[in-house]
């Protein structure tokens, strides 16, 4: 006799170890893929899972097996047109492999696995140990407004609160649960005398009927109709509103001298910031400002991809970074990060006032600043060596020189390394 | 026979309908001589479903990545809707775990108790090679001692450790078993207590066989220095786990695990056509009886005709959906066609099968179920009716060649070649190679060499260097891969020298 067996409320992550396993063991791969996603990705919708693709011979469970060749004898079914003897050319390439059973098993003819991982575990490949500098005290400690949200009713409260309708509804209920006995009482008794006096008009029965009736009409009218018992009051609690709006800010050269290669390289370090920032922020608005003798405010196509030339003068979007914040993002509503890539040339004269504009306007409003330098190690402009005025008196400034796309991941983990972890 | 009330006429299942139907099919499956272990029916859902199927049919797996990469690629290719589930996983054990899907409606639950429950289970307890090399009374036990072991491995040694070592006995995982020498049975209680004393021993003779000094003495000595192993060994993991210089007993223990559990799937990976069909072909003459008995409805069949049709559809090898011959389609048409010479011989069947012609079928299949695998089955019964039905052919491929030439038809002249060709394309001995162990270098660098034997030249695939490199792990010195052709002439295919391997 068979016995059934109900599993359908067993546990159902049985693999979720193994897949777990799997990941741990291809970690180079899976964050390799992670990190070249970036690059095709605009910044806002980089946020999403990842399809990773990983070589299969990274993968491969090695098996003794044979190769196509030497001689083989096989038999396939559906035969049309072939009699004894008939010569049949060879396929080209593999020779008729995927055609006969062996090759059809093994020779899945892909040399890549793919899947996908979710979002979370794409982010969480890129931000393991990081945390934004003074995050957490912007958080916990600097919770500077509070909003009153609605949270039920209370029996107690001041009379602007008072709402009437459930008062009223409480006071009606209230009415119905103590008078009904009462009610259903008077009304027998009425019916009663109504008979009564109708069949005989003399009985003793009346005058006691009468009096219970003024008894139960008198207990009617003392119930009273509204108590204090009945009030109720909207209640509202304090509940602390986190800044959960960032705003960031890219600042970019667009001169001559920014190549498109530079600019790529700009975009990942723009595109990762944008991701940490969007995992800590309800909503981030984003800014581009690009520069080279003039500054403007641009979308994020033009940012990226539009071709300008001239010389360099740095302060023009440092101003106009300023000049936004004044106007659109107060910085005790916003939190605020600006993130510049340049490829260090400024003219000369103009670097002193870069510094002057970011000790005195800049630095004390944002949350952090980041800048890279694109460009050889060798070369130092005029901007790096006054930034490193700026470096010194702050400690939410941090500047990098980055080389290749290689440099960017390391760049970014040492920018915003985890408080504590090192430095 | 009278027409009865149907068991059901809506497709929803309830628990109290599958008894019912488990009651009617068994009913019906021991008038047929269906002897079958007890059935332990689970009902599970989708999810479940993935987990059991990338587990690779072990109920109780041990843990390893790969089983997590085939859950991923199942998962997704689920998800995509590229691949329906099986509707069912059986287990060989005694009682025979039998998995149903949640989804499946009332009539697929019927199909899949009458395929599983009744036809592969038969199937498992009565298989010569399945009474010979399995154990099912055993198997969830051992498998349960395996998992709690690897996991204790796990805690001691690290999961790296435990995973490096996994990794490589996967890739010998098919030289792990014994073709011709008859295994102990797996033991499973005892297997706890014996391990231990195993444990000792093992590594006390691996200790003896090493301890020979090289003795340099006369030159002759040299020269007539016996091979070691003796004779040509062709259970690799075996040799390893017994011979391995350089493994730690928890070690040899684990080699031995995925051993066991290599040689437990043999047979399955040698009746696939047999099992298959088998089963196929009970449930679709289980479920016609109860049609006949009145016990199911004209909706219930048309359903069920659907699904049966689909499982033994043998696409053309031209055609776009065409990946090998059908395991379900072959096995299926070869014991119906074997009932129909049984009971309805023509002409040719009484040349062909003089001995089948006019017997009783029911002992007749059960007899070919008990006694024979793939290859010896379609060897003996593949009828030319059979063959002209799938429109067999076979063709000659030798890569010296500039043409591929087809050799046989379905025709007179035809049938035995193709006969013959086919049993041997289900040969596991022709589709693995054949690889020995040949000798160890005992007095000198404690090399390994391994030998392949050529078949037809076929050549080894481009894995065979990750593969010695697993060897090489193992073995913990250099390994030679030596291949030996036709005539005898012997040369050095692989090497892997183990300094170097050792890293992953």
């Amino acid at each position: 006799m068979s016995r059934f067996v109900d599993r359908r409320l067993n546990g159902k992550n049985k693999s979720a170890v193994n897949r777990r396993r799997f990941i741990r063991r291809n970690r180079q791969q899976i964050k390799k893929a992670v990190d070249s996603a970036i690059s095709g990705r605009s910044i806002q919708d980089i946020g999403n899972g990842e399809k990773i693709t990983i070589p299969k011979k990274d993968l491969s469970e090695p098996n003794f097996g044979y190769d196509y060749g030497g001689v083989q004898d096989r038999v396939l079914p559906g035969n049309k047109e072939f009699n004894r003897g008939d010569q049949i050319k060879r396929p080209p390439s593999g020779g008729g492999k995927g055609r006969g059973n062996e090759a059809s098993e093994d020779g899945e003819g892909m040399d890549e696995f793919i899947f996908e991982i979710s979002r979370e575990e794409f982010l969480d490949f890129f931000f393991e140990d990081l945390e934004l500098p003074d995050l957490v005290r912007k958080e916990l400690a600097a919770v500077e407004e509070e909003k009153f949200v609605r949270a039920g009713y209370t029996t107690a409260g001041v009379p602007t609160n008072l709402h009437v309708v459930r008062s009223m509804r409480g006071a009606m209920q209230r009415r119905i649960a103590i008078g009904g006995k009462y009610k259903r009482r008077l009304n027998e008794v009425e019916q009663q005398l109504r008979e009564l006096e109708a069949e005989n008009p003399s009985s003793d029965l009346i005058p006691e009927l009468l009096e219970e009736m003024h008894f139960l009409k008198a207990r009617i009218a003392s119930i009273p109709y509204i108590d204090e018992f009945d009030l109720r009051y909207r209640n509202r609690v304090a509940v602390p509103m986190p800044s959960t709006q960032a705003v960031m800010i890219c600042l970019m050269d667009v001169s001559g001298s920014m190549t498109q290669d530079k600019k790529d390289l700009a975009k990942r370090f723009f595109m990762l910031l944008y991701l940490f920032l969007n995992r800590n922020y309800e909503k981030i608005q984003l800014v581009f400002i690009r520069h080279h003798t003039q500054a403007k405010e641009v979308d994020e196509q033009d940012f990226f991809y539009s071709r300008e030339t001239g010389g360099t003068v740095v302060s023009t979007a440092l101003r106009l970074a300023h000049e936004t914040i004044t106007e659109r993002y107060p910085p005790s509503k916003w939190n605020i990060y600006i993130a510049q890539a340049s490829d260090g040339d400024n003219w000369d004269d103009d670097s002193p006032r870069c510094s002057e504009i970011l000790i005195n306007q800049l630095m004390p409003v944002c949350q952090y600043y980041a800048y890279i330098e694109i460009g050889e190690h060798s070369h130092v402009g005029t901007l790096w060596r006054e930034y490193i005025k700026v470096d010194q008196t702050f400690s939410h400034f941090a500047m990098q020189r980055i080389e290749a796309a290689s440099d960017i991941y390391p760049v970014f983990r040492a920018l915003f390394k985890k408080k504590g972890v090192a430095a | 026979m009278s027409r009865k009330q149907p068991i059901s006429t809506s497709s929803e299942w309830t628990f109290e309908l599958l008894e019912a139907y488990d009651r009617e099919i068994a009913r019906v499956a021991a008038e047929y001589k269906l002897d079958t272990y007890p059935n332990q029916i689970e009902v599970i859902n989708a999810e479940q479903m993935l987990d059991a199927y990338s587990s690779v049919g072990m109920p109780v797996g041990y843990k390893h990545w790969s089983y997590g990469k085939q859950f991923i690629s199942l998962e997704k290719n689920y998800s995509r809707g590229h691949m329906g589930l099986a509707y069912e996983i059986v287990i060989n054990s005694n009682p025979c775990i039998a998995y149903l899907m949640e989804e499946n409606t009332l009539t697929m639950q019927a199909l899949v108790i009458a395929h599983a429950c009744y036809g592969h289970n038969s199937f498992f307890k009565n298989n010569y090679l399945f009474k010979t090399w399995t154990n099912a009374d055993a198997i969830i036990d051992y498998l349960l001692f395996a998992k709690s072991y690897i996991a204790q491995c796990e805690e001691k040694y690290g999961e790296e450790e435990v995973e490096l070592l996994l990794d490589s006995c996967h890739a010998l995982m098919n030289l792990g078993v014994d073709r011709y020498k008859r295994p102990q049975k797996l033991s499973m209680r005892e297997e706890h207590q014996r391990q231990k004393e195993r444990e000792e021993y093992l590594q006390s003779q691996v200790n003896d066989l090493w301890r020979t000094l090289p003795s340099y003495g006369t030159d002759g000595d040299e020269k007539k220095e016996q091979r070691f192993p003796e004779e040509p060994q062709e259970n690799l993991l075996y040799f390893i786990e017994k011979n391995s210089p350089i493994l730690e007993p928890w070690q040899r223990e684990i080699v031995r695990i995925v051993r066991k559990i290599a040689q437990y799937f043999y047979p399955q990976r040698q009746t696939k056509v047999m099992n298959e069909g088998w089963a196929t072909f009970w449930h679709y003459t289980l479920l016609n009886t109860l049609y006949d008995e009145g016990l199911v409805t004209d909706g219930f069949m048309m359903e069920f005709l659907k699904s049966h049709t689909d499982v033994v559809y043998q696409p053309p090898y031209d055609s776009r959906r065409y990946s090998g011959i059908n395991p379900y389609a072959l096995g299926y048409a070869m014991f119906t066609d074997i009932r129909r010479i049984c009971e309805d011989p023509t002409e040719e069947d009484r040349r062909f099968f003089p001995q089948l012609a006019g017997a009783d079928w029911v002992k007749t299949l059960h007899y070919i179920m008990e006694n024979f695998k793939d290859e010896s089955f379609i060897l003996q019964y593949l009828s030319p009716k059979v063959i002209r039905d799938f429109k067999f052919f076979s063709i000659h491929d030798d890569d010296k060649e500039p043409v591929i030439t087809v050799s046989a038809i379905h025709n007179d002249s035809g049938y035995q070649a193709i006969r013959e060709s086919l049993a041997s394309q289900y040969n596991l001995g022709n589709l693995e190679p054949n690889i020995q162990v040949y000798n160890v270098n005992r007095r000198g660098d404690r090399s390994l060499t391994l030998r392949h034997y050529l078949h037809n030249r076929r050549p080894l695939n481009d894995e065979t260097d990750e593969v010695l490199k697993h060897v090489a792990r193992l073995w913990g010195f250099d390994v030679r891969l030596e291949s030996v052709d036709h005539d005898g002439r012997v040369e050095l295919a692989n090497e892997c020298l183990a300094g170097k391997e050792r890293k992953r």
